[in-house]
């Protein structure tokens, strides 16, 4: 049964949900990380706090981020065909990923953000400098290891959401497992995939501790 | 340089309003060092950051050089911070940048290439006594050497003024001389008026020339520093000269006296044997409390705290008698150290 057909499946299965997660992540942080700054600086405590703004974005990402990400995933099909021409395959499921990510990164990188000091900023104030150069300079370079650290959590998390692409015929090793072990009781075909998952997220986790360790310059 | 004019600063908060600053005025000239001291909670950290519109007044005007912060637009306003240069109790550096970078942050936003502004950082670096330090990060420094490179990075854009923020309250005794040590020094080679928040007399009695006290956010007392010192007008001002010394007097309870004065000397009072004659006079014996020189603004004064007899009228004599002789006196009610 470990031919080389399963063997080529198992492999283009990695390839698929490596493309699913990375690019999912790239375009989640495309959106989350302006998200997660907005949310932080109009925040009451922000250095532009605006009310109306902060309650429509806190708002918005509470509501995504409390369904289900395969209720989304279905909700989404319009919206998905709509953006890359059809519903189904990775490149589709990509789609809900980023949707179901977005607000999930914001408010990461928002927790980040809020992790740097009060006094930096205002040090940062007392030498003229505008919100860009506080936002560039200051919150996201002194928040990096925290944002680092985020995101190498948020790739475990969208892995595992790819893993439910499945259901729209979306590949990748979820969709196998789930065919194989599930429909079909091959267990062994199961645990090899489910293996290989474990085994991604433990590379992505090593790598992102790894260039987060690196840069913080915290460290003696 | 830096005029108040009844500056006031309401804040709103769930338990209602607290007034941080009542109609303070006050006048800072050029080339001063001035102290504003106060308890915790006075409002001194919002009177400072007022100085630079950190903290905007809710009413009354901050002049800073001829300007009215209040008439500045925002990005005139940036402009005018960088001619007032600000450091903090707990340093703010930037914990991701090395010394170097840090110190050229402030150039940085001011748009100096970055040759121009290494090259200044150098000679910051050099003035502060922390060449060797230029790569080390902030989390190598020690508490002292980090506020080394918050002053540098402070007078990198060559301000007029500098604000300190309880810049010493978080260093140890020895630490805190050499910080002042170095802003003595910068006041006098550069000219650059220094405005020191501090909740220590010791601070304010080591370099400053001039003092405002603060309490309740009223600006109860200000004046020279050797006035404020032997003269001491208000309630917070006799409780800070009185307690504040710096270092912690333990009094015995049973010492608690009272009938207690206190008693200022200046150098040139100090040759008549004062308080040997008026015993002698009297014949009367008086309890010397406390007895100790404190160099205030680089001239020696003596300090005496006395229990005077408990005879009402003997003590009402002597205070005479004390007066006469030209010495600050003033009754001191429940001394205990």
């Amino acid at each position: 049964m470990w031919d080389k057909a399963v063997v080529d499946m198992i492999i283009a299965g990695i390839g698929e949900t490596l493309y699913m997660t990375l690019v999912s992540t790239f375009f989640g942080y495309v959106f989350g990380l302006p998200l997660g700054v907005a949310l932080r600086v109009t925040d009451k405590d922000g250095i532009r706090p605006n009310a109306v703004v902060y309650k429509v974005l806190d708002f918005i990402s509470n509501i995504v981020r409390s369904v289900p990400f395969l209720i989304l995933l279905i909700v989404l099909i319009p919206f998905t065909r709509m953006i890359v021409g059809k519903s189904y395959g990775s490149t589709a499921t990509i789609v809900p990923l980023v949707v179901a990510a977005t607000p999930f990164i914001g408010r990461m990188v928002e927790s980040s953000l809020r992790e740097v000091d009060g006094g930096v900023i205002e040090a940062a104030q007392s030498m003229g400098a505008g919100n860009f150069t506080i936002i560039f300079r200051v919150l996201l370079v002194e928040a990096r290891t925290s944002i680092l650290v985020g995101a190498t959590i948020a790739i475990g998390t969208i892995l595992g959401y790819s893993a439910m692409a499945g259901t729209v015929g979306g590949g990748g090793l979820g969709d196998i497992a789930i065919r194989y072990g599930y429909h079909r009781y091959q267990a062994d075909i199961m645990i090899v995939t489910v293996i290989l998952l474990i085994v991604l997220v433990q590379i992505f986790q090593t790598i992102g501790m790894f260039i987060s360790n690196k840069l913080d310059r915290r460290k003696r | 340089m830096i005029t108040l004019e009844n500056v006031s600063k309401t804040y709103h908060t769930k338990d209602g309003v607290v007034q941080a600053l009542k109609n303070v005025s006050l006048t800072i000239e050029r080339g001063d060092i001035f102290g504003i001291i106060g308890m915790s909670g006075a409002g001194k950290s919002t009177l400072v950051r007022t100085l630079n519109f950190l903290e905007k007044p809710t009413a009354g005007t901050v002049m800073v050089d001829g300007k009215d912060l209040s008439k500045l637009s925002e990005k005139e306003l940036r402009e005018e911070r960088r001619g007032i240069g600000m450091i903090f109790q707990h340093f703010n550096l930037l914990m991701q940048k090395n010394v170097t970078d840090n110190i050229c942050f402030p150039l940085k936003i001011a748009g100096m290439p970055k040759d121009k502004a290494r090259a200044r950082a150098n000679e910051l670096l050099e003035i502060v006594g922390l060449t060797d330090k230029a790569k080390a990060y902030p989390v190598q420094l020690s508490g002292g050497q980090k506020q080394r490179v918050a002053i540098a990075r402070a007078l990198a854009t060559n301000p007029k003024i500098l604000l300190c923020d309880e810049a010493t309250s978080a260093l140890d005794p020895q630490t805190t001389k050499s910080i002042l040590a170095l802003l003595k020094e910068i006041n006098q080679k550069y000219g650059i008026t220094i405005v020191i928040i501090t909740h220590e007399m010791a601070v304010v009695r080591e370099i400053c020339t001039r003092v405002g006290i603060i309490g309740n956010g009223e600006l109860v007392e200000h004046g020279n520093v050797i006035d404020v010192f032997s003269h001491p007008q208000s309630e917070q001002a006799k409780e800070l000269v009185l307690r504040n010394h710096g270092e912690n007097y333990e009094l015995v309870e049973s010492l608690e006296t009272k009938n207690c004065v206190r008693i200022v000397f200046s150098e040139n009072s100090s040759y008549e044997p004062v308080i040997a004659n008026m015993v002698l006079k009297f014949g009367m014996p008086v309890n010397i409390l406390k007895a100790d020189t404190k160099n205030v603004s680089g001239i020696a004064h003596g300090e005496m705290i006395l229990g005077l007899p408990e005879d009402t009228g003997v003590a009402q004599d002597m205070l005479v008698y004390l007066r006469e002789r030209n010495l600050a006196v003033e009754e001191v009610t429940g001394y205990v150290g």
